[in-house]
């Protein structure tokens, strides 16, 4: 059967050209960067140059690049280790209540040592609004957290406004750009930010590999306790293949960022005016510009989204959902609560993220099965039925 | 999500889809806001159900409980459909997944507020 992947904002396919440096690297670079000897220095070279690169990228020095095994790690350890670094200055940290589980997460497990966290709303179109970030600092206020970009609505935060703000009352911004690297430009001093998540396998390099940036003079307490890799901020051996994997992923967005998101806009544009021309009671959710280029997420009327995921996946189109069905917890995604999506669309959102391998073949062969599945589940649906009677 | 065979093919090819136009008996529950659904229609004759229809706003596992629950209604007696539990429902389902158990109680749910529909507009 033909398999039409749209879920890129899930994880993306690790690019033929970074599995092939990352396989070179296996025979002639197997030693343990921490050890002295020949085969140790060589390995140690590697991590270095990749540091390098990676600093490059996104406009930092090589020493404020720490590798660590992902971009959840890289929340906890923002979160966590300047909770701890910080905790005698104030114990007030300020996030959305869009972010990503991993900050979320992390947030709600200090709360358990007597932080206070602030969750600000968005708007209608899952945007922080600066207003409210204005509102809710405090003296005791020691970290800001607001992703760049939203994993599932795809809507990109003011997040060079809310670092100028965060500097004039010298509080720490972090930010979580896994979702916006290689999408939208990421550069460290333009983001005004102090820390920033990144991850391997969103940007075509492999799984179980991150980043976090610090900044210079920045101090964390250490998340991962052990030998003194990463300048003794991050202990455990070096997950050489995978940081030059990385790299390789990083240096391809280099010499094609731009092309690369012109062709995820062209492919998602005509995705959703296909979808909006063809399919009645379409909902757009997140904003129709400040969105980054590869995401659309709909909600599709009268029908709820886990079924409508089912279907698409029997024809081998892999989507994903923000149904209440599909999450165990009989919640809709926080995300979309957030947005306060009406209760007659919060079950159907549906998110269609397209890539470097999306053509536009595939987008035609997914309307057309897209328009198939709507028909049969409406046929059956009570909603649809009433709303045709009126 | 671990579906049967069963709640598959349920759900790509649901029976008894759609309104039942001589229904005398019919049971709505839940709402879009909990994204669930669900109507079912009986036509009831000397106690008997004679035919079952039914139509859901939901999940894989709401759509194939509604749809089994249709076949197993047809030809049973009021005391049987009253009696009929979600238990039959997902074992008739070849089993459903923990989080999705509630679909097979809204069934349930569905087919006695359609008998009480009956006697409702017995009484009237």
């Amino acid at each position: 059967m033909r398999e039409v992947y749209l879920d890129y904002a899930a994880t993306t396919p690790t690019e033929m050209r970074v599995a092939e440096k990352m396989n070179s690297t296996y025979s002639n670079s197997y030693g343990n960067p921490s050890s002295i000897h020949a085969i140790g220095r060589r390995a140690k070279g590697y991590v270095e140059e990749a540091r390098e690169i990676i600093a490059d990228y996104i406009g930092a020095d090589a020493k404020e690049i720490y590798f660590t095994s992902g971009g959840t790690e890289s929340d906890n350890w923002a979160i966590k280790g300047t909770a701890f670094a910080l905790k005698d200055k104030g114990r007030h940290i300020i996030t959305s209540c869009i972010e990503h589980h991993a900050i979320l997460h992390s947030c709600e497990f200090l709360e358990n040592f007597g932080f206070d966290i602030t969750y600000l709303p968005v708007d209608e179109y899952g945007s922080v609004e600066i207003s409210e970030l204005k509102k809710a600092i405090r003296e005791d206020t020691i970290l800001i957290s607001i992703m760049t970009a939203n994993n599932e609505m795809g809507t990109i935060q003011p997040i060079k406004e809310i670092g100028e703000i965060a500097k004039k009352k010298s509080i720490l911004f972090h930010s979580d750009a896994v979702q916006a690297l290689g999408s939208v430009p990421v550069n460290v001093n333009e983001m005004n930010v102090d820390m920033l998540s990144l991850s391997g396998h969103k940007i075509y390099g492999p799984k179980g590999i991150g980043i976090m940036y610090i900044k210079k003079g920045v101090k964390l307490e250490p998340f991962m306790h052990g030998g003194a890799q990463e300048f003794r901020q991050r202990a455990g051996t070096h997950n050489v293949t995978d940081i030059i994997g990385f790299a390789e992923a990083v240096k391809m967005l280099k010499e094609n960022d731009k092309k690369y998101a012109e062709h995820y806009k062209t492919i998602r544009d005509y995705l959703y005016s296909r979808i909006k021309n063809e399919i009645e009671y379409v909902k757009l959710n997140g904003h129709s510009e400040k969105r980054l280029p590869n995401n659309l997420n709909i909600s599709i009327g009268f029908v709820e989204g886990e079924a409508l995921l089912m279907s698409l996946d029997m024809e081998g189109i892999c989507v994903s959902t923000g149904s209440a069905c599909s999450s165990g917890s009989l919640k809709p995604s926080h995300v979309a609560e957030a947005l306060k999506i009406d209760d007659e669309f919060i079950h159907g959102t549906t998110r269609f993220t397209v890539g470097r391998m999306t053509t536009i073949d595939d987008i035609d062969y997914t309307v057309e099965k897209l328009k198939e599945v709507v028909t049969r589940l409406r046929a059956m649906s009570p909603l649809y039925k009433d709303r045709r009677k009126n | 999500m671990d579906y049967t065979e069963k709640v598959i093919d349920h759900f790509k090819n649901p029976r008894n889809v759609g309104e039942l136009k001589d229904a005398n008996a019919i049971g709505r529950v839940g709402s879009p806001s909990c994204g669930d659904k669900m109507e079912m229609y009986l036509k009831i004759e000397d106690g008997v159900i004679k035919d079952a229809t039914f139509m859901t706003f939901g999940c894989a596992a709401a759509i194939s409980s509604s749809s089994v629950a249709t076949e197993l209604l047809k030809g049973m007696t009021i005391e049987e459909a009253k009696n009929l539990t979600n238990q039959q429902v997902v074992m008739r389902l070849g089993g459903l997944p923990d989080e999705k158990i509630h679909c097979s109680v809204m069934v349930e749910e569905a087919v006695k507020a359609a008998l009480e529909d009956y006697y409702k507009r017995k009484i009237d």
